[in-house]
């Protein structure tokens, strides 16, 4: 159960560019030793014996919910619209995704 | 809504009301108008808030037209509400219709929500007025409110300190008299230790109680929405106006919530009250001396107090600072440039996600949602957000434990009062330590309430904890009533509205 503790400058870099986060290279030095102090706190609770302990995800017993399937005024498309950086055609615009805009 | 006739009236709490309700009860009977009130108070925040910065931004006209309103409800003779004419200061990560709700971060600057949230459509429902919305740890991160990309705020006993976090500008906003009760959120503490660090009354509900509807999540299995108020009476009414299932947040409670302000009156005679080890072992010596006398005055009021030991809260705070940041890191990945708020220009879609985020979130943010997702990465999930999920189960088990021996448990809010700005911001451990008597709640999903209890040698405030099990509201204000009325006189505010 026991962890590697030691969160290298490395590892920083790999969850920065999982979380989609450009670092700096200072950005980088700095918070990889104050995660890594971090989790060496939080690696505390690493050596607790858990055999057989469920987990607990949530407070509250929870099931799906679900609401009666009737049409109902939703919100308002323009005043949504309006809150984004860039709208086309009455939709989201984004740069592409994959290879060469067309 | 009964207890809101002042002494004398059947039902009516015995505890001193306070200003929310005092104002509701002149302006429901005519002798005040709400506009009157508002422009009160809105010259309070002229006056103070240039020095203590509560408020990212103040509502003059839509609290004018809105307490238009309220009196136009008084002259023509109908109901106002519970809280007619009462001027709320709401936490700046709830949204608000048309008007800008940024939780503190240069990524929703400028964002006006098109919906409401449910606690602000209960409070507008109550005759509450939304005066203006309040500083915090950007997206609630944080522990002193240095976080915010808008600077920070201070304390209203000492400028030069904090006055906590993540909940700060509301704390500040009713300790300097800017606004006569607030909303916050807390995930781990972010209502209840800048309450503590700011001498008002700050209280968590049981999770599921109130709507999280239109709060911007940051954990969303510990968040909860609550009332910042200068007495226990209007934390309670409050509670009762903003509580209740909602069909928006699938995640509230089937079950009816229980009210509380009935509850008020019924004192603590033969409740079995238990001191927490824990909760006061480590704690400044002023802090410690503040919990012993609150038992001590529990004791001779009729509790039977006793010292109890829960070792495993000592697991509260390495598990919280798993649990918490891996939560935000999956929360947080919704600013992504497309849909609002900020976004930097790049050739692609991932390398504008990743400016928009690097240039959006400060430093504590983007520590979070690295940490949260180191944690739940391949190869460590397991040993880290696997383990802090069953720490949090043992938690659990262990207060239900305590709970079968005691009604309510007592503690520290906070370790210390309220620290130097900046003494802290370079060093996430020490900072992160100002939630370790606060954190248990939230992973158990139980209700607890920070009430003022004295001050330490240099005059600054210490909040005195009463935790509950889930949905002992009822019986966590009766406790906290008679803490409050037990409680030393505590000086007021170096910087109040005049």
């Amino acid at each position: 159960m026991a962890a590697d503790h030691g969160l290298t400058r490395d590892d920083a870099a790999y969850v920065a560019r999982l979380a989609r986060i450009d670092l700096t290279d200072d950005e980088l030095d700095r918070y990889a030793v104050q995660l890594a102090g971090v989790i060496a706190h939080a690696a505390e609770i690493a050596a607790l014996d858990t055999e057989g302990v469920e987990p607990t995800a949530h407070p509250l017993p929870l099931r799906n919910v679900t609401r009666a399937d009737e049409p109902r005024p939703s919100l308002d498309r323009a005043e949504v619209l309006a809150q984004a950086p860039a709208v086309e055609d009455g939709r989201f615009s984004v740069p592409p995704i994959l290879g060469e805009a067309p | 809504m009964t207890g809101l006739g002042g002494p004398g009236a059947p039902g009516a709490p015995s505890g001193r009301p306070g200003p929310a309700l005092d104002i509701a009860r002149a302006v429901r009977a005519g002798s005040v108008s709400a506009l009157e009130t508002v422009e009160r108070y809105l010259g309070a925040i002229e006056e103070v808030d240039g020095e203590l910065h509560a408020f990212v931004s103040v509502l003059h006209e839509s609290a004018r037209r809105e307490a238009g309103a309220v009196d136009a409800k008084v002259a023509g003779g109908d109901d106002p509400g519970p809280l007619a004419g009462v001027p709320v200061a709401v936490k700046d990560n709830m949204c608000t219709r048309g008007i800008p709700t940024t939780c503190s971060s240069r990524i929703l600057e400028g964002w006006c929500p098109p919906y409401d949230a449910t606690v602000v459509q209960r409070l507008r429902a109550a005759g509450a007025i939304v005066i203006g919305k309040t500083n915090l740890d950007e997206f609630a991160m944080g522990s002193s409110t240095e976080n915010s990309a808008f600077g920070v705020t201070r304390n209203p006993h000492d400028p030069g300190r904090v006055p906590g976090g993540s909940s700060g500008g509301s704390a500040v906003a009713v300790a300097a008299g800017m606004a006569p009760l607030a909303l916050g959120s807390d995930t781990g503490g972010s209502i209840r230790q800048p309450a503590a660090l700011c001498g008002v009354v700050g209280m968590k509900p049981t999770y599921g109680t109130v709507s999280r509807y239109g709060l911007v999540a940051f954990a969303s299995s510990l968040d909860q929405i609550g009332p910042l108020t200068t007495t226990v009476t209007e934390s309670a009414v409050v509670f009762d106006v903003i509580g209740g299932q909602d069909p928006l947040d699938s995640t509230c409670l089937e079950r009816p919530v229980p009210r509380t302000v009935t509850a008020l009156d019924e004192g603590v005679e033969g409740l079995r009250v238990g001191v927490v080890r824990e909760l006061v072992e480590g704690v400044d010596a002023g802090v410690g001396g503040a919990v012993a006398a609150a038992a001590e005055a529990l004791a001779g009021a009729g509790a039977n107090v006793e010292e109890v030991s829960v070792p495993e809260l000592r697991h509260g705070l390495p598990a919280y600072y798993i649990v918490a940041p891996a939560e935000a890191s999956s929360n947080l990945s919704r600013y992504d440039g497309v849909r609002y708020g900020l976004r930097v220009e790049a050739d692609t879609a991932e390398a504008m996600n990743a400016a928009t985020r690097a240039a959006g979130f400060g430093p504590e943010v983007k520590r979070r949602i690295l940490l949260g997702t180191y944690a739940l990465s391949a190869g460590y999930y397991e040993a880290y957000y696997g383990q802090a999920q069953k720490v949090r189960t043992l938690i659990i088990d262990a207060l239900a434990a305590a709970y079968q021996r005691f009604d309510v448990l007592v503690g520290a809010t906070t370790p210390t009062t309220a620290f130097a700005i900046g003494a802290k911001v370079d060093d996430p451990w020490a900072m992160y330590l100002s939630d370790v008597c606060t954190v248990p709640s939230n992973l158990a999903g139980h209700p607890a309430i920070s009430i003022p209890f004295g001050s330490d040698g240099s005059g600054l405030p210490i909040g005195v904890q009463v935790l509950a099990p889930a949905l002992g509201e009822p019986v966590m204000f009766q406790v906290a009533a008679v803490v409050e009325s037990e409680a030393p006189v505590l000086a007021p505010p170096r910087v109040h509205a005049p």
